[in-house]
C-alpha cells in the first residue's frame, strides 16, 4: 500500500533522527522526561521529544479502542475514558513521587515505552497486552505502523509488543491505540490484617485461585499500612484483595471470600476507600524510600515474593508485594553491594528485576536489568541494529553499550 | 494459486545424505520419515487446497534433539517447517519440496502444574484442550479456546497467537503466556520469561507469539492457568437484520457488561448450523447472537436479565435464555459445529479470518453479499462480534479449478475490504501462505522490510518456515534475507 501520510511532527522527528544517524550522534528519546530516572542514564547532547505530539485522535467507546498521540498527558486520556464510563485496563501507576518528577504530567508514550502496569495487571494483563497499534519513527528515520485499531490482529510480526517496554531504544513511538474496557461500576476490598508475608501471600493465592475474579491482590508490611488510606489501626502485615464488578457482585464475592478465609479482624473497604487504597498501592506509596535510597521492581513467581523480602531484609532493604506476591517493590541503600543482594535474591527465585531509581553514579555503573544469556544477547544486538543501525536512540538505556 | 519458491537444487541432490544425517541425530525407530508413502500425511494442513510432500519429517522427543536438528539444517542450508497438529487454516505448516518438517507431536508432556502460582509448563505438542483437561478437575482452565482445540497444539497456538470464542474477556494466546523455551535456527536453546508476570529487557515473549515459526521453534510453553468461574450460561437472541443485531452488540458493550462470549451468525450460517445440529435456531432470523455470561447462578440471572432487556429494545424475533447447563450446551452446539455444518452443504470451503471495526459490520456484510452474488459462490458469516473478528466461510467446488480460483479471489476481496474499513487481514488464523501476498494491502514496503530485518536478526539465511508471511520478492521469487546493514 501507499504510505499513510506523516504528520508534520513525525516528519520533524524523522528529520532529527536522520541527521543524528548520519552524524552518529546519540539522541535522548523522551516525552515529558518523567521517567528519565529509570534504568541507566543516557549520554546524549541532543533530545528528541514527543511532548509536542499531543491529543486523542480517535476514541470509539463501543469498539473499546482509543488512539492518542504519544505526548498526550495520561491524565487527559484517563479523564476521557472515565467520562465514557471506561478505564485503562492495566491501571498504569503514577511514579512521579518516587521519581521526583511531581507536577510534570506523564505521557501515554512514556507509560507504553516503559510498560508500566498497576495492580490490575495480575488479573487483566500489562500495558503491553492492551497496545493494539503503534506508529513509530525507527532509528532509520522511517515511519512504520504495527497492529491497528481492532482488538484481534495477528497480521505480521507484533512490533507493538517489541516497542512497548523498549524505553525508546528501538524507535520513537508517535501514536498508540489502546484497548479500553468498561469501568466496573462497583469496587470493594477486603483488608486482612495480622498476616506476615508468607501467610499473606497464601491468602492472596487462595483469592486469585478462587472463582471470584479478584482484580488485585497485594500485601503491605506493618510499617507500610499507615501510608495506605483505609488501613489505619490495622495491626501487622495486611493482605488486600479487590473485586471490581457490578455492586451486587462485589458484595457477593467479597462476602464469599471473607467467609472462606474465616479470619478475624477483617475490614471491608467500600468503593471510595478501595479506590484510594489501590491508588496508593499502584503508586508504590507503601514504599516511602529515603531520598538517597535506590528502588527496585522485582518480578518473580508469586509464591517467591516473601522469600525475596526475607533475603534482602538483613541488608536494610524493605518493601511490599503486589500482583499476588509476584511484584516485589523494594527500597534500600543505593550502593553496589546492596544492589548485588537484590540481584541475587531475584535470581535465586528465577525471576527478573529492574533498578527503577538510583543515583547516576550507581545506575551508570551496574546492570539495571539482568544480563541475557549469550544467544539472546546476540539477538538483542541484532534486533537493535535492525531498527536502529547507527545505535543512536537512547544508547545504553537498558544495557551498557547498546 | 500462490507461488512457492523454487527448491534448492543442491539440497534435493543431497537428499540421502541429509536423511542419513538426521537419522544419526534421531536414532529412535520412526523418528525420521523419508519414505514417500509415509510422508504423505504431512503434505498439507488445514488449508488443504495446497499440498507438497516435504523432503523428510523428523519427530523429536526433546528440546535437545530439536536443537541438534536445527543446527544440522543450518549448517546444511536446509529449510525447516515447524508443525504441531497441522490444523492451520492459513497453510502455516505447508511443506516445501526441499524442507524438513519438524513435527512436535511427540513432545506431548505436561511438565509442571502449579496452582499456587497459577501456571503450567507444557511441551509444545500438548493439545490446547489437553491443558484444560489436566487441570479441570481442580477447577482451573487455560483460557484461549480456538475451534480446533481438541486437536491443535499449544506450540501452534503460540506460533499463530490463536484466539477463540472467549477472548473478549480472556484475551488471546499472547495474553495468557508467561514463558517459552525456544530453539534458534543455529541450534541454541533459550529460555524466555518464566513463571513471573513482567520480564525485563525487550518483550521477546510478545514478539515470538504469533511469529508463525519465522523466528525460532517453540519447544516448551509456560501458560497462565485461571480458576474457572462458578458457572456460565448462554442465551440466544435473533433479529430481523444484520444492522439491528449489530446495534444490539453495541448496546451490550455500552452497558458496561463484557460477556465472556458474544457470537454473531448470519442467515446462511444459522440455516447451515441448524440443519446440521438441530440446535433449535430460529430459521426466520437474518442474524443471531449467542451471548454467554459467567458467575454464580444469581449473578448469571442478573446479567442475562440485563442483556435480555437490552435485546428487547431491538425488536428481537426471539430470545431464549438458557435455564441450565444442558440448554447452554444446546445453544452452543450449532455454533461449535459450524465448520462441519458448512462442510455438509459444501465439502470444500475457505474459512476467512479478517477483523473489522465492529461499527463497520453491516456495511461489510452487505458488501460480502454483493461479492457472493457476483462470484456466484455461497458464503456464510460467523463473527466474534465483541472483538470484530469475522469468519466468512466461502463455499466452492474443489473439482472445478475455476471455482477454487474464484473462491480465492473472493476471499482476497473480503480481506482487502477488511483493511479498507480500518481492520486487518487476519485476527487469529495467521498470514501463513494463504494471505502472504495480501500483506502489501495492509503494510507499506518500508514496514514489510522492517519486519523482514527482524526476521533476519533471528534467521539470517531465511531457513525457518520460508514462503510464509512475507511476499516473495517479485524479482527473485524468493524472500531473500534483508540484512540490516543497509
Amino acid at each position: 500500500m501507499n504510505h499513510p501520510p506523516a504528520s508534520a511532527a513525525e516528519e520533524e522527528i524523522a528529520g532529527t533522527i536522520r541527521a543524528a544517524a548520519a552524524a552518529k550522534e546519540p539522541l535522548l528519546v523522551q516525552g515529558n522526561a518523567t521517567k528519565s530516572g529509570m534504568l541507566r542514564p543516557v549520554q546524549a547532547a541532543r533530545t528528541v521529544s514527543t511532548a509536542g505530539l499531543s491529543g486523542i485522535t480517535l476514541y470509539a467507546p463501543k469498539e473499546l479502542i482509543l488512539t492518542a498521540r504519544a505526548g498526550t498527558p495520561l491524565a487527559e486520556i484517563e479523564a476521557a475514558v472515565a467520562e465514557a464510563g471506561q478505564h485503562l485496563i492495566a491501571e498504569p501507576p503514577d511514579l512521579s513521587d518516587l521519581l521526583g518528577t511531581a507536577g510534570k504530567p506523564q505521557t501515554l508514550g512514556g507509560v507504553v515505552a516503559t510498560n508500566l502496569s498497576g495492580p490490575r495487571r495480575v488479573a487483566w494483563g500489562a500495558m503491553r497486552d492492551h497496545v493494539l497499534g503503534v506508529r513509530a519513527v525507527t532509528g532509520r528515520a522511517e515511519i512504520i505502523r504495527s497492529g491497528g485499531r481492532v482488538l484481534k490482529n495477528v497480521t505480521g510480526l507484533d512490533l507493538c509488543k517489541l516497542l512497548t517496554g523498549s524505553h525508546g531504544t528501538l524507535g520513537v513511538i508517535t501514536e498508540i491505540t489502546l484497548k479500553v474496557l468498561p469501568a466496573p461500576p462497583g469496587t470493594g476490598t477486603l483488608a486482612l490484617p495480622g498476616l506476615d508475608a508468607e501467610a499473606g501471600v497464601r491468602v492472596l493465592a487462595a483469592a486469585l485461585g478462587s472463582p471470584f475474579s479478584v482484580s488485585a491482590a497485594a500485601w503491605v508490611p506493618p510499617e507500610g499500612t499507615a501510608r495506605v488510606p483505609g488501613l489505619d489501626g490495622l495491626a501487622g502485615g495486611t493482605a488486600l484483595i479487590r473485586i471490581e464488578d457490578f455492586p451486587s457482585s462485589v458484595d457477593y464475592r467479597l462476602g464469599r471470600l471473607r467467609d472462606g478465609f474465616g479470619l478475624a479482624g477483617v475490614r471491608l473497604l467500600d468503593s471510595v476507600e478501595s479506590r484510594a487504597a489501590w491508588r496508593a498501592v499502584r503508586d508504590a506509596a507503601p514504599l516511602a524510600p529515603r531520598p538517597e535510597d535506590a528502588v527496585w521492581r522485582v518480578s518473580v513467581r508469586p509464591s517467591a515474593g516473601p522469600g525475596v523480602l526475607a533475603a534482602v531484609a538483613p541488608h536494610g532493604v524493605s518493601g511490599f508485594l503486589d500482583w499476588g506476591g509476584g511484584l516485589v517493590w523494594l527500597a534500600g541503600p543505593a550502593d553496589a553491594a546492596t544492589h548485588q543482594v537484590v540481584e541475587a535474591a531475584a535470581g535465586a527465585s528465577r525471576g527478573t528485576w529492574t533498578l527503577l531509581r538510583a543515583p547516576d553514579t550507581l545506575r551508570g555503573a551496574v546492570r539495571v536489568v539482568p544480563d541475557e544469556a549469550p544467544a539472546l544477547a546476540r539477538i538483542t544486538r541484532e534486533v537493535k541494529a535492525a531498527l536502529d543501525p547507527a545505535g543512536i536512540l537512547n544508547p545504553g538505556r537498558i544495557f551498557a553499550g547498546l | 494459486m500462490i507461488r512457492q519458491p523454487d527448491p534448492k537444487p543442491d539440497v534435493l541432490a543431497r537428499r540421502d545424505a541429509i536423511v542419513a544425517g538426521l537419522r544419526a541425530l534421531l536414532p529412535a525407530e520412526d523418528a525420521v520419515i523419508a519414505e514417500p508413502i509415509r510422508l504423505k500425511p504431512y503434505e498439507t494442513d488445514g488449508l488443504s487446497a495446497y499440498r507438497q510432500v516435504p523432503l523428510a519429517v523428523v519427530l523429536p522427543d526433546t528440546t535437545e534433539q530439536v536443537a541438534a536438528i536445527l543446527a544440522f539444517c543450518y549448517r546444511n542450508g536446509v529449510r525447516v517447517i515447524p508443525r504441531g497438529a497441522g490444523t492451520s487454516l492459513s497453510g502455516g505448516a505447508l511443506p516445501l519440496e526441499d524442507a524438513v518438517v519438524v513435527g512436535m507431536m511427540r513432545m506431548n508432556q505436561i511438565l509442571d502444574v502449579d496452582y499456587a502460582d497459577r501456571c503450567a509448563v507444557v511441551q509444545a505438542g500438548v493439545t490446547n484442550i489437553g491443558i484444560t483437561n489436566a487441570v479441570a478437575a481442580d477447577g482451573f482452565f487455560y483460557a484461549p479456546d480456538p475451534s480446533s482445540q481438541l486437536a491443535c497444539m499449544i506450540g501452534g497456538n503460540v506460533g499463530m497467537n490463536s484466539g477463540g470464542a472467549h477472548c473478549l474477556k480472556y484475551g488471546v494466546t499472547a495474553n495468557n503466556l508467561l514463558g517459552l523455551k525456544i530453539v534458534t535456527i543455529q541450534g541454541e536453546i533459550i529460555d524466555i520469561g518464566g513463571a513471573h508476570l513482567d520480564a525485563a529487557g525487550y518483550d521477546w515473549l510478545g514478539l515470538l507469539t504469533g511469529a508463525e515459526g519465522q523466528l525460532a521453534i517453540v519447544t516448551e510453553v509456560t501458560v497462565r492457568l485461571l480458576r474457572a468461574p462458578e458457572g456460565a450460561r448462554a442465551m440466544l437472541a435473533a433479529f430481523k437484520s444484520n444492522e439491528i443485531a449489530g446495534g444490539c452488540v453495541d448496546a451490550i458493550i455500552s452497558s458496561g457488561i463484557i460477556p465472556v462470549a458474544l457470537e454473531f451468525m448470519d442467515r446462511p450460517a444459522i440455516h447451515a448450523c441448524e440443519a446440521f445440529a438441530h440446535a433449535g435456531y430460529p430459521l426466520d432470523a437474518e442474524a443471531m447472537l449467542i451471548i454467554e455470561v459467567e458467575g454464580s447462578p444469581a449473578e448469571q440471572d442478573d446479567l442475562l436479565a440485563k442483556i435480555s432487556d437490552i435485546c428487547n429494545r431491538f425488536d428481537p424475533i426471539s430470545l431464549k435464555v438458557s435455564q441450565s447447563e444442558e440448554e447452554s450446551l444446546a445453544i452452543w452446539k450449532g455454533r461449535k459445529g459450524a465448520f462441519g455444518a458448512i462442510g455438509r452443504i459444501s465439502p470444500d470451503y475457505l474459512c476467512m479470518d479478517g477483523t473489522i471495526p465492529t461499527s463497520q459490520l453491516p456495511l461489510v456484510l452487505r458488501r460480502i453479499q454483493e461479492m457472493s452474488d457476483s462470484y456466484g459462490l455461497k458464503v456464510a458469516n460467523i463473527f466474534h462480534a465483541g472483538d470484530g473478528n469475522l469468519h466468512p466461510l466461502i463455499m466452492f467446488d474443489a473439482n472445478d479449478p475455476a471455482s477454487f480460483h474464484a473462491a480465492e479471489r473472493f476471499g482476497a476481496d473480503i480481506l482487502t475490504l477488511c483493511v479498507e474499513v480500518g481492520g486487518c487481514l487476519t485476527g487469529e488464523h495467521g498470514v501463513g501462505v494463504e494471505k502472504r501476498d495480501l500483506m502489501t494491502v495492509q503494510f507499506t514496503q518500508q514496514e514489510l522490510d522492517q519486519q523482514r530485518r527482524i526476521k533476519s536478526a533471528f534467521d539470517p539465511d531465511w531457513l525457518l518456515n520460508p514462503s510464509k508471511v512475507f511476499p516473495l520478492q517479485a524479482e527473485t521469487g524468493t524472500q531473500a534475507g534483508l540484512k540490516h546493514a543497509a
